[in-house]
């Protein structure tokens, strides 16, 4: 059995799962320290459970880390070295910070030589005196990480490598991240993506010993996982080094545990809130990946992240009249109380909903004088904006089934245009924690091929194992690996003879 | 004469994005060199043509190669050293910079050498629009010479091209060059005395890529339509609106080539579009009949933000108006089509103009 938790801003939701079936599930508000949170959950689970023993590991979701880097908390004074001289100067590292974020790590940025072509050469060799200089003036800044971005890493990571050593042979305590493994080609996307871990990996170390030696004095000795943004587990002490690939799981979480509450792997899922609706597109059971660049924290990045659209629009949206408006106020949680049908004074879509006879909440003699013709208009016009949504995600004309869930879902009816079904799971409001619970182990690998000693048929098998082998290393049970996603992209500025692929692994968890 | 400021590079990104009719590149990286430059040396002087003088001397200067490749090694100063090696190798010096493709992350070049250097940027550039090669600009179209050229890169390797028999020679030429150079570079060529560019440049082309900027910053900031604001600045029409449907899109030889197919809301509803590009957009044809085709400009952009979006980035679902606009006149003469018009491009299709009602 897996316990899946999701530790969220307001509530920490934790889950029991029997392979498919959900044995018990609660809810709890988020503590200041997350842990007490987590163990509170985890400790009415076990108090529940028939047999501790059986519980083979425990599978965690959080947008902890993302919040640290919103609310500029707990991060590291940290470095970014670029290996690029006398390239690519002019933009330096942090160009495009928000300056209280810049601030809030120190600022610190180096350039070096190194880094390479597109097509290996090197733009320069590594300089390791140059190295050395640099790691000693790191040291006496009281920077505690680093991250390393070598000009086209992505197509070969040895200079950043090295510098790494480099940087280890002086700073033996010093944290550092490789741009290569963190991002793609884009060098101010990637080396930002890899700046903002350097800054979470101490707050990332914390946190999972933390949560570990909590585990323990609950009695529950077994492996901790980490939620990543693509939907798949990484092992907790890979989480310390890697926390930026934890910092879209929430809404990933949320779609995969949705989808499979209603046994769907294809489907687009719309979560409807107070104050937005969040939709994402799930392709084979996993999040579509965003194509371009991803802000985070005003961060521009380019990882791999999900592709999600917002709207704003939820149950609490703010209805007005002439013209028709919907939003983008409202009033978030507080539509409970302010809310007509619940006895307050602000004319909100719940209100309309109800007037409409859509759906039953609060009181309906409250809303009795709303105009019957602008209560169809406001509710057609949510209708609209929602299946909106769903046709921005799609990537043909073809119906998908869709999955609706958050409370904000009562505002929609079931003849949705452009849906080939309208799904509503039940125990949708611990999706998050279930989608922890049901994840996999993956290997994804992205690489250039050069076919001339091979073919493009052999060169997609070594690509398949080499992804395939990274999932079992994860801990996947080699006889469960399946390749999810191969593709194949067009290299415009490389010799035709070379092919790049990206191919994705999973597998369940021994 | 005005001054480029900080604040102005949003407007001109934008412009230059509609200009860019599909191709021509991201102004991101473009519009964070140039506000690098900006905040070191000051606001950039913009020198209108009729301001030119006889004794002036202008350069033309631009980034060549491939975008995949500038994202991760980003241009420096390269278009800089480019106009300084004119100089030296002709004996004279520039007193002001011109464009060489006023659509796309081209169009803030010129302000990294103007910057560096305190020379003006003219208000006019080889194009008015996007176009994926050397040869294709107005200059050339009219008589300028294409040489010399000097190819930088980064390291301080300087290429020089004294002489060519003719404009497409120069491309071939420089390609070379910048492949060698690790896939971008900047160059600077032809300089041109005042009447030169008077006669054979497509003029007032950078006021324009920041009032239409401007229109749309205008638009957002008040809620009104975009669109509208748009062709309030610039003569054109709403060729189509509707949403993305269908998307071909191949990469080949260093082109993204391919077609869209738009399905047609409000007004344009049970119509169809179908736009052809070659990295920039060239036939736009509604239910299969051409409505407007290269040298005009073909625009896809946000219905509700007037966002240009460049081929790259279409995608199913989008909801977009299609503009039209007129061509600059001096690629609708028969030199101009044969270089860049839709034979240039392989369609066996004659120009027509554009009708505006």
């Amino acid at each position: 059995m897996h316990i899946g938790i999701d530790v969220g801003g307001t509530n920490t939701d934790a889950v029991l799962m029997d392979g498919d079936v959900l044995v018990s599930k609660v809810k709890n508000p988020t503590t200041t320290d997350v842990t007490s949170g987590i163990i509170d959950c985890i400790n009415s689970l076990t108090s529940s459970s028939p047999d501790n023993s059986q519980i083979n590991a425990v599978m965690l979701g959080t947008t902890h880390f993302v919040n640290a880097l919103l609310e500029r908390r707990d991060l590291a004074p940290s470095a970014s070295l670029r290996l690029c001289l006398p390239a690519t100067t002019m933009l330096p590292p942090l160009v495009d910070w928000p300056d209280d974020l810049k601030q809030s790590i120190g600022a610190h940025t180096y350039m070096a030589n190194g880094g390479n072509e597109y097509d290996g050469r090197e733009i320069s060799p590594i300089n390791e005196k140059e190295l050395i200089d640099i790691s000693q003036k790191m040291l006496d800044d009281g920077i505690r990480s680093v991250s390393v971005c070598g000009v086209f890493s992505p197509v070969d990571d040895k200079h950043e490598k090295n510098a790494a050593e480099i940087i280890k042979s002086v700073a033996p305590e010093m944290s550092i991240t490789l741009s290569s493994e963190i991002g793609r080609v884009g060098i101010l996307e990637r080396e930002n993506a890899a700046m903002l871990n350097a800054c979470l990996v101490e707050v990332a170390t914390k946190t999972v010993d933390a949560i570990r030696k909590a585990m323990s004095s609950a009695g529950l000795n077994v492996p901790l996982f980490f939620s990543q943004n693509d939907g798949t587990l990484m092992q907790s002490e890979f989480a310390s080094n890697y926390p930026v690939f934890t910092i879209a799981s929430g809404p990933t979480n949320s779609m995969r545990g949705a989808a499979f509450l209603s046994g769907v792997l294809d489907a687009v899922v719309i979560d409807i809130g107070g104050t937005s609706t969040d939709g994402g597109m799930l392709m084979r059971g996993f999040p579509r990946e965003a194509a371009v660049a991803v802000d985070v924290a005003g961060v521009r990045t380019n990882f791999r992240m999900p592709d999600v659209f917002s709207v704003a629009l939820g149950g609490g949206s703010l209805i007005k009249k002439n013209p028709l408006t919907i939003g983008p106020e409202s009033v978030g949680y507080k539509l409970t109380s302010q809310g007509i049908v619940f006895g307050g004074d602000q004319l909100t879509a719940t209100d309309i909903a109800v007037a409409r006879g859509i759906t039953e909440v609060g009181d309906r003699n409250l809303v009795a004088d709303v105009d019957p013709e602008f209560a169809e208009s406001a509710i057609k016009e949510i209708q609209t904006r929602v299946e909106d949504v769903v046709d921005q995600l799609k990537v043909s004309a073809k119906p998908v089934p869709v999955v609706l869930v958050g409370g904000g879902s009562i505002l929609i009816k079931n003849n949705f245009e452009g849906a080939s079904d309208v799904l509503r799971p039940t125990n949708a409001e611990v999706a998050n924690a279930i989608g922890a619970a049901i994840s996999q182990v993956g290997g994804q690998i992205e690489k250039v091929y050069s076919l001339t000693d091979m073919s493009r048929e052999e060169a997609l098998e070594l690509a398949k194992n080499e992804a395939a082998g990274k999932a079992i290393e994860a801990g996947g049970d080699p006889n469960s690996i399946e390749i999810v996603d191969i593709e194949e992209i067009p290299l415009t500025y490389l010799p035709s003879n070379a092919l790049r692929v990206k191919i994705k692994a999973v597998g369940n968890l021994i | 004469m005005w001054h480029i400021s900080e604040d102005d590079l949003e407007s001109i990104a934008i412009g230059a994005g509609i200009l860019g009719t599909g191709g021509g590149g991201n102004p991101y990286i473009g519009m964070l060199r140039a506000r690098q430059m900006i905040r070191e040396n000051g606001p950039v002087k913009v020198l209108s043509h009729d301001e030119l003088g006889e004794e002036d001397l202008i350069v033309c200067v631009g980034g060549i190669g491939a975008p995949t490749v500038g994202i991760e090694k980003v241009r420096d100063k390269q278009s800089y050293y480019a106009l300084r090696a004119i100089e030296d190798f002709t004996g004279k010096k520039a007193t002001a910079i011109i464009s060489n493709e006023i659509g796309g992350s081209n169009s803030l070049e010129p302000l990294i050498p103007a910057s560096l250097s305190g020379l003006p940027v003219v208000d006019a550039d080889g194009m008015g629009r996007a176009y994926p090669e050397v040869q294709m600009k107005t200059y050339f179209v009219y008589g300028v010479p294409a040489y010399p050229m000097a190819v930088c890169d980064e390291k301080g390797n300087t290429s020089l091209i004294t002489e060519a028999l003719d404009a497409k020679w120069v491309e071939r030429m420089a390609r070379a060059v910048t492949i060698q150079m690790g896939g971008v570079a900047c160059y600077a060529l032809a300089p041109m005395t005042a009447h030169q560019v008077q006669t054979t440049a497509v003029l007032d082309s950078l006021s324009l890529t920041k009032r239409l900027g401007d229109a749309v910053k205008n638009a957002r900031a008040v809620h009104s339509d975009p669109i509208e604001a748009l062709l309030d600045v610039h003569p054109g029409k709403i060729l189509f609106q509707g949403k993305i449907v269908d998307l071909d899109r191949q990469t080949t030889a260093g082109f993204a080539r391919g077609q869209v197919v738009i399905e047609g809301m409000g007004q344009n509803q049970s119509d169809q579009m179908t736009i052809e590009f070659q990295n920039e957009n060239l036939i736009a044809k509604l239910n299969s009949q051409i409505v407007c085709i290269v040298p005009d400009l073909i625009c896809i952009v946000d219905t509700e933000r007037g966002e240009p979006i460049t081929t790259e980035l279409l995608k199913y679902g989008f909801r977009v108006t299609v503009l039209g606009f007129p061509g600059p006149d001096l690629w609708k003469t028969p030199e101009g089509l044969a270089t860049a018009g839709p034979s240039a491009f392989g369609y066996d299709v004659e120009y027509a103009d554009l009708e505006l009602n």
